[in-house]
């Protein structure tokens, strides 16, 4: 589980965000979704220490997070998986070395066993036989595919993706977004997805934040959303005339 | 920002990249990833330029003392101590910050905005160790190695310039070349080829690991990598000059 208390984060007199606090739970996938520039991607970066937050407090299993040394934090990371808007892999890297990378670094594991591990989660990601390929020969989706293989190859117990959607095909995109949900109920991980895809939203969103301005505006599940009365929400969600014959289908 | 926190940002980078490595082995192997990227790749224009230079500073020499009252061998000498004391460890250097610098700044400066670096923090890795150490330590392994091998190609263009155009004849070009030999030149260019390695790495990899923005600013990084590498080897050839030949 992740809390995240108060968070308040400022880049010089610029006010990003502002007093936000919610609670993400494990086995579930939890949604911050919001407009460019609301936000969301720094309230992530402050979840996972990219960035220190002004103010307020993040814990991981009742842990402050905040408040450790970096020692401390990079055992902790140790534990995270993160998908990034553009993938990140490494571009000198094969998609082996690329997903074997973490094993390398942090294990003592045999040849081996890296291996049966890393074609494990090349197979859970439908990239089976792809090893030898590199970051520039991936089409987006792919690339994804590798980062989430990358993510998940020590068994992470947090997951965080940033914006997984962009740049891909609805149909890619389900794809994603099902795996992720899929592995995050296999692993019983705690995942955080930053979208504004409401696609995802609808699919995969088991818990909902909304960020508006920096600010938490509203907090709920994909079924709530339908019949939440929330203005701003629903500009947001419902911004197109299919979503918005859709919610009155539903309703 | 002001020099003064350039600097300290500067200090602070090169002490975590300095950090205990995570696990040597790959640390160990990206150390021979670039030595080869950084050192073997960068033999063929050193290769080139010194040979043409060492050609050039013969030449020069042999046409700036046209005087019956000199010895040829003369030339020989001019010609060693030019490549010796500065050519070799001073130029060399300013030509590898444009291509060794702009290269590891573009690499890092790219890395940096797609967000490689952030993945590697997001695992736990010192990514200024991982990426800026074998860096650093590859180029101060090599340095000496190309710092001799353009001496020694420097020479030979000097010879080969010297014979062809008529200016110094091969016996009057090698006692020139070991008349008054002082050794300890060598050593003076060799720790001059070290510190310059580590100021071209560690300046480079500075501007390029904190490169914020998208290409335009990457192109930038290499750009300012190159020029403060220049400028920080010129201040530094100056300083050690005075402590080690005083």
């Amino acid at each position: 589980m992740i809390e995240v208390r108060n968070i308040s984060k400022s880049f010089g007199d610029e006010h990003v965000l502002h007093d936000i606090s919610v609670s993400f739970d494990r086995g579930r996938t939890n949604l911050i979704i919001g407009r460019s520039g609301s936000g969301k991607t720094v309230l992530l970066k402050c979840i996972v220490g990219l960035l220190e937050p002004t103010g307020g407090d993040i814990l991981y299993d009742g842990e402050s997070f905040t408040a450790m040394d970096i020692k401390q934090k990079k055992k902790v990371r140790q534990k995270f998986g993160m998908l990034f808007q553009g993938a990140a892999l490494f571009d000198s890297l094969s998609v082996e070395e690329n997903v074997r990378f973490k094993l390398d670094m942090f294990t003592g594991m045999s040849s081996r066993e890296k291996k049966e591990r890393v074609d494990f989660c090349l197979r859970r990601v439908d990239l089976e036989g792809k090893n030898e390929l590199f970051p520039a020969e991936l089409s987006g989706g792919m690339k994804k595919r590798v980062a989430i293989a990358r993510a998940i190859v020590l068994n992470p117990q947090y997951l965080f993706c940033d914006e997984p959607n962009s740049g891909l095909d609805p149909q890619t995109a389900i794809l994603i977004d099902q795996l992720i949900k899929d592995i995050t109920e296999e692993f019983n991980m705690t995942t955080i997805v930053n979208t504004h895809d409401i696609n995802s939203v609808m699919e995969i969103g088991e818990k909902v934040v909304y960020i508006l301005d920096g600010r938490k505006w509203w907090e709920g599940s994909n079924t709530d959303i339908l019949k939440a009365e929330n203005k701003e929400l629903n500009e947001f969600v419902f911004a197109t005339r299919l979503v918005r014959q859709l919610r009155k289908d539903e309703i | 920002m002001t020099l003064l926190q350039h600097i300290g940002r500067y200090g602070l980078l090169i002490a975590r990249a300095f950090a205990r490595p995570e696990k040597y082995r790959m640390y160990y192997i990206r150390l021979i990833r670039e030595i080869e990227a950084l050192g073997l790749n960068s033999t063929g224009i050193v290769a080139i330029i010194s040979f043409f230079m060492g050609a050039v500073i013969t030449i020069q020499t042999a046409y700036n003392t046209e005087n019956p009252l000199y010895p040829t061998y003369l030339i020989g000498l001019a010609a060693r101590d030019s490549i010796l004391l500065e050519f070799s460890s001073t130029i060399v250097a300013l030509i590898l910050a444009g291509k060794v610098g702009s290269s590891i700044a573009s690499e890092l400066g790219t890395m940096r905005v797609t967000e490689q670096i952030d993945a590697l923090e997001i695992m736990g890795v010192n990514s200024a160790g991982y990426l800026i150490l074998p860096k650093i330590a590859a180029l101060m392994i090599m340095a000496p190695f190309l710092s001799m091998l353009s001496m020694i190609i420097g020479l030979f263009g000097g010879w080969i310039a010297g014979v062809s155009v008529g200016v110094v004849s091969t016996p009057d070009y090698v006692y020139g070349i070991q008349y008054a030999f002082i050794p300890y030149y060598i050593i003076y260019s060799l720790i001059k080829s070290v510190v310059f390695a580590f100021i071209i790495t560690s300046v480079s990899s500075y501007h390029g690991y904190y490169t914020s923005g998208g290409s335009l600013e990457v192109g930038r990084a290499s750009t300012l990598a190159v020029v403060h590498s220049s400028v920080v080897i010129l201040l530094f050839n100056l300083i050690l000059t005075q402590l080690l030949l005083s």
